[in-house]
């Protein structure tokens, strides 16, 4: 016979404990030895600072979109297993389909909270084995991809720089376009893409100032704040809209 | 290769492998505390809604992301997860005001900053709002802010774009055309946007090699 079974159990809460200190550990770790490798480098500590800084203001914003992931799916798997989930390799768009496809084999409904604990540990293990592949294959296939990337770099070093360019705009285009998909349900699919000019036009207005002005600092927020402003920007035009 | 560059592949590797068997020690451990083993049918149909997909796209990732990350950005983010939203956007931005080029040691120390940075706010956001969930859920919930965390995606892509593509306007066309246009024709590609990174990336690479060879760019 087990221990009583509930999703906020205070055991279930120290494993997302553990999980937790794990992450921050790992962090801190290449946080540090990158910051030091900089310094040896002979990278000025403003930059460095900069980086930490800039990095972390902009991360405040998408970090309340993956909280409330955890607040959604905390209403079906409790609190813990979701904040586990969002803390190592997680994400939203994946958590969410990998708990309704078990809840589905298992004829469950999604709108009730857990109560037996075989459900429950199956969810558990189809969300981990799911993502397994991201996180075992970094290691496997480092040696092969890095060693790729020098020597297109040492073959012809221009090439090299454009090649590692065109995969950020090859990434970038697929979100672009993303937010075109709903341009046909209407003008209240026109929502996304307004909101994207708003933040590039305010990002165009940071760069004027940094430019102009001489505005040097905020170039470490410029990207906080034309994706916060594109966010406000989105509350007061949807009530118009709809 | 430089001493720090060969200490980063062999940190990076006890990490991810600690990761690997913490991770797993997740549902080892609801389990065995709970003695409740689940049937491996359940399992099993569970893992076949999701497995076909999210093992293709975590193959491609790892492809698409290590040159971008460089090999402490990708060990580390490999762990903590939300790629695409977060991580890949922040090293790059941060690579960018830096002034400095990924696949360089530089690059490799500012992609590296960023990411654990990222990875330590995310997560210390996630203890806060864990810990006053009572106090914020409503206003999580709250549906003036629905439309807000909705588009986070383009309020955050538009940004960055306006910086990147303006500054490789030659290198962005091809791929930007290509996405607008499949949206435009299949809009329900939009839940599958993971998959389509990697065929921007091939778009953007094809042109570039087209573009370079004329010497356009």
């Amino acid at each position: 016979m087990g221990m009583a079974f509930h999703v906020n159990s205070l055991f279930l809460y120290a494993l997302a404990i553990g999980v937790v200190l794990f992450v921050l550990t790992q962090s801190a770790f290449f946080l540090v030895r990158a910051y030091r490798r900089g310094k040896e480098l002979g990278m000025e500590t403003g930059k460095l600072k900069k980086t930490i800084v800039s990095t972390a203001v902009f991360t405040i914003a998408p970090a309340v979109s993956i909280l409330i992931g955890v607040v959604t799916l905390s209403k079906f798997l409790g609190i813990p297993l979701p904040w586990i989930r969002m803390s190592v390799i997680g994400a939203i768009t994946y958590e969410l389909p990998a708990a309704t496809s078990t809840a589905n084999a298992l004829g469950i409904s999604l709108s009730e909270t857990i109560s037996d604990p075989r459900t429950y540990s199956a969810i558990a293990w189809v969300m981990t084995l799911g993502i397994l592949p991201s996180i075992i294959l970094p290691p496997i296939l480092m040696k092969k991809i890095q060693g790729g990337m020098v020597k297109i770099k040492t073959k012809d070093g221009r090439w090299g720089d454009l090649f590692l360019t065109s995969m950020f705009l090859g990434m970038i285009s697929a979100f672009l376009g993303m937010v075109f998909a709903d341009v046909r349900r209407g003008i209240a699919g026109w929502v996304p893409i307004f909101v994207l000019l708003v933040s590039a036009a305010i990002m165009g207005v940071c760069g004027l100032l940094i430019k102009k002005c001489n505005m040097k600092w905020l170039e470490t927020y410029a990207l906080a704040v034309s994706m916060v402003g594109a966010m406000i920007f989105a509350v007061l035009i949807t009530p118009l809209i709809q | 290769m430089s001493q720090y560059m060969k200490d980063t592949d062999k940190y990076g590797k006890i990490w991810i492998w600690t990761a690997v068997v913490a991770v797993l020690m997740v549902p080892v451990a609801v389990c065995l505390y709970y003695n409740a083993w689940p049937q491996a049918g359940a399992v099993l149909k569970g893992l076949l809604g999701v497995a076909p997909i999210y093992w293709t796209v975590g193959v491609i990732e790892v492809i698409t992301y290590t040159p971008m990350l460089g090999t402490g950005g990708t060990y580390l983010a490999f762990v903590t997860g939300n790629l695409t939203s977060l991580k890949a956007p922040s090293a790059l931005n941060a690579m960018e005001n830096a002034d400095v080029k990924p696949g360089t040691e530089e690059g490799e120390v500012i992609s590296t900053l960023a990411i654990a940075t990222c990875s330590i706010v995310t997560t210390l956001v996630l203890v806060l709002g864990v810990c006053g969930l009572t106090l914020i859920a409503p206003i999580l919930n709250s549906p003036v802010l629905v439309p807000a965390f909705d588009n986070i995606l383009p309020a955050l892509f538009g940004g960055l774009a306006v910086v990147y593509v303006s500054k490789n306007w030659k290198l962005a066309i091809s791929p930007l055309i290509f996405m607008v246009l499949l949206f435009l024709a299949v809009p329900s590609l939009a839940g599958s946007v993971g998959v389509l990174v990697p065929v921007g990336v091939l778009i953007a690479l094809a042109a570039a090699r087209i573009m370079y060879k004329k010497g356009w760019v």
